[in-house]
């Protein structure tokens, strides 16, 4: 009787007829492999321990939790403004749209949210753009540098660097802003800014022409991307998937145009949406939101209006530092604020956003005190990396880099 | 904000399942019995005016001193309405237990461990509860108001002459 | 001429090779890592000092720049790895939360790199400048060049003491 001993016998002798051998099963396991958590694709440290056949996935576990720095808990000791640090923190790609959606959900329970100056909504909307313009680009760059697109990786951090050097300008800081506060934003544009951004802008659709060139018509990187990490519309809402993840599926859902905030409703931009939920689709839906990202900007540039910059109410903004300095009255204010914290009537909310993956939701627990007794991040990529449970399995293990960085991660959000 | 949920919600279900109901800051929230959980999330999502496929968020609050002290709370929304609710049901803190919602929506799973995580609420019918932002020798739940922020739990011994 | 002459000399020009040839781990973990990447990049090029390509495996690199908060659960994962580096190798805490934990003191995080493996050069700023990174490059490698000792030698010569392999705690089963 044909066994596995004498297949491999007659293997070893170099026998070339093999075939009453058809039925015989040769052995076989499958062999755990880890993607730790230090590796050069998982960006964000997530360790992905899986379960390999050969080079095809059979089960495959996502353990996350290497970066979480307990945001939660640390916001149930700071008060409602020292909070913004931390959530730069959180999607640090992104900066300026965590601050914008924590101080919206702060304004939300303070119910002020239409008592926020206009110069001040234009403003979060322009810097929240560009913060949005270079998650996509980090996003690009890293994912195709995955894929062995070096060059592309360096134009676009070179585009990135420019627009850091604007939110500089802004804000004092390159990566972690804290420039919103409660009921603004802390201070001004700088003289000459929308100029400069309007040149930069111009330099990132250069620089996007050629990644796109690089990248959208190259047969290596279609071969890796198209078809790959499908995801169905139908998974979509189960599972909690919104942003460019979602919308590539061909669930149609942006919080900026479902549920307008801040000016965008004055703003004519096009949500790009895909059709078959692979890879390919996602890096076009960011590629693609980055040039709607510069139409918001252009229009958003060209309609801002003079005038306040934050809220005109001292239970809620700092005096400005003149009157601080010489009057009484706004050094006690000054001195409330930053001691107790501003006070935000008991109560709770949901509030929710567009991140750069999603919809960032806040939901604030208040009960009446100048520190938050519940700060709860909804995270956008924790629900977008979940689904991966479900996509892994079947994939290769080369295709595990390409869809694991197209789902953009970001540590920071995901483990808080 | 639409009332609609609110309303179906009242009408479907008995006072002592749906307890409370409420509008605040624009949101619809609505108190509902543990026991209740499942099949109140069951008719929200299939019931055809209401449709809320979409799973937005579940955590959990500590309500310390309140009893009962742990509130699960669970947001969802639906693409086709428009509409938003909040679920809250509170919990014991001597055995806080819960059905799980991973059979209704897929995506509940790791935002179910994630509330077991932290605040050490079980979740009946989850078929994975294991720690998932801690590690599993970590001892306690951390973000109960009880556990002091700064108690760390070294995973490897320090090296000597570090703080 | 005495023998110790030409020794002094053979050893400053391998530390001159060393210096201008490293080969970085990074171990990126969170923000940082944005500001890491910033440093490859055309602007701030790393390259021109000679430790431009990361070899992305312990085995191949000399030195380990921890980019980024360490939470207590990479602890190990971090200890592993800079025991699986041969020597001579030094180690550069990018970022306030790889130095000292940054503002972040909690349950989750470590205080530091340096609670875990020794530290060379620690550059301080959330995130740091690329141009503090550069600075503590070349800090690195004047340190290098004067055969001030990597951290293992270091420690056994001024602490007295040899690093022992990491200690892990035995895992409990599943649970929490």
């Amino acid at each position: 009787m044909a066994t596995t001993d004498t297949l491999r016998r007659k293997v070893v002798f170099g026998e070339t007829d093999l075939s009453d051998l058809d039925d015989v099963d040769l052995p076989a396991e499958s062999m755990p492999l880890q993607m730790g958590p230090s590796h050069p694709a998982m960006h964000g440290t997530v360790r992905i321990t899986l379960e390999v056949e050969g080079e095809k996935i059979k089960t495959s576990d996502i353990q996350i939790g290497y970066l979480h720095r307990c945001f939660e808990k640390e916001a149930e000791a700071a008060t409602w403004t020292q909070i913004f640090p931390y959530t730069d923190r959180l999607n640090y790609v992104s900066p300026m749209l965590n601050n914008v959606g924590y101080a919206m959900a702060v304004e939300k329970l303070l119910d002020i949210t239409g008592k926020i100056p206009e110069r001040a909504q234009y403003i979060r909307v322009i810097v929240g753009e560009v913060s949005r313009i270079t998650d996509h680009l980090t996003c690009i760059a890293a994912s195709a540098m995955e894929l062995g697109a070096f060059t592309v990786f360096f134009y676009l951090i070179k585009t990135r660097e420019w627009l850091w050097e604007l939110l500089e300008e802004v804000s004092g800081a390159r990566l972690t802003h804290s420039y919103v506060r409660i009921g603004g934003v802390v201070a001004d544009l700088p003289m000459g800014w929308s100029e400069k951004l309007l040149d930069v802008l111009g330099k990132v659709r250069t620089a996007l022409s050629d990644a796109d060139q690089m990248l959208t018509r190259n047969k290596i990187f279609r071969d890796r991307m198209d078809g790959v990490g499908v995801i169905s519309k139908s998974d979509a809402a189960g599972w909690g998937l919104t942003g460019p993840v979602a919308r590539s599926t061909g669930l149609a859902y942006d919080v900026r145009k479902d549920h307008p905030y801040l000016v965008y409703d004055r703003f004519d931009f096009d949500v790009p949406v895909g059709s078959t939920g692979d890879n390919f689709d996602r890096y076009a839906c960011r590629l693609e939101e980055i040039y709607q990202s510069m139409r918001i900007l252009e229009q958003a540039l060209s309609g801002i209006p003079q005038g306040r910059i934050i809220i005109d109410d001292p239970r809620l903004a700092l005096p400005a530092k003149r009157e601080t300095y010489n009057t009484i009255e706004a050094m006690i204010a000054h001195f409330k604020l930053i001691m107790d914290g501003l006070h935000v009537p008991a109560g709770e909310v949901y509030s929710f956003t567009e991140g750069g993956n999603g919809e960032l939701g806040f939901y604030l627990v208040s009960r009446g005190e100048g520190r938050p007794w519940k700060c709860r991040v909804r995270p956008p990529c924790f629900a977008n990396l979940a689904v991966l449970t479900k996509v892994l399995p079947g994939l290769f293990i080369a295709d595990v880099v390409p869809t694991f960085g197209m789902i953009n991660m970001i540590g920071g959000e995901c483990d808080r | 904000m639409a009332t609609i949920v609110l309303d179906k919600l009242l009408e479907r279900f008995t006072a002592a399942e749906v307890i409370e109901t409420g509008s605040q800051h624009g949101d619809e929230w609505a108190r509902v019995a543990p026991e209740a959980w499942l099949s109140i999330a069951e008719f929200l999502r299939d019931d055809p005016q209401l449709q809320m496929t979409m799973f937005i968020d579940l955590t959990c609050v500590d309500r310390i001193p309140d009893q009962p002290r742990f509130d699960v709370v669970l947001h969802l929304y639906s693409i086709e309405h428009k509409h938003r609710v909040r679920l809250l049901a509170g919990l014991p803190e001597a055995d806080p237990v819960i059905d799980s919602l991973v059979s209704l929506w897929p995506g509940a799973n790791w935002f179910e461990r994630e509330a077991f995580d932290l605040y050490g609420v079980r979740f009946e019918g989850h078929p994975d509860l294991r720690r998932i932002l801690l590690y599993p020798e970590f001892q306690g739940y951390p973000l109960r108001k009880d556990y002091p922020k700064e108690k760390r739990q070294p995973l490897l011994r320090r090296l000597p002459g570090s703080v | 001429m005495p023998l110790s002459f030409y020794s002094s000399k053979l050893a400053d020009a391998v530390n001159w090779a060393r210096k201008y040839s490293l080969f970085q781990y990074p171990f990126v973990t969170a923000c940082c890592g944005m500001e890491f990447m910033a440093l490859w990049a055309p602007k701030y090029d790393v390259a021109r000092f000679g430790a431009e390509f990361p070899r992305f495996s312990p085995r191949q690199s000399d030195l380990l720049i921890v980019v980024g908060t360490v939470t207590e659960k990479q602890g190990p994962v971090l200890r592993r790895i800079y025991d699986q580096m041969c020597e001579p190798k030094w180690v550069i805490a990018f970022g306030v939360c790889a130095s000292t934990g940054g503002f972040y003191q909690n349950y989750s995080t470590m205080p530091g790199a340096d609670q875990v493996i020794p530290v060379d050069v620690y550059v301080p700023g959330c995130p740091p400048r690329p141009e503090q990174a550069l600075d503590a490059l070349i800090l690195l490698q004047e340190r290098i060049q004067r055969g001030e000792g990597h951290s293992q030698v270091v420690l056994k010569q001024e602490k007295g003491f040899d690093v022992p392999l990491a200690t892990i705690r035995p895992t409990a089963k599943a649970g929490g």
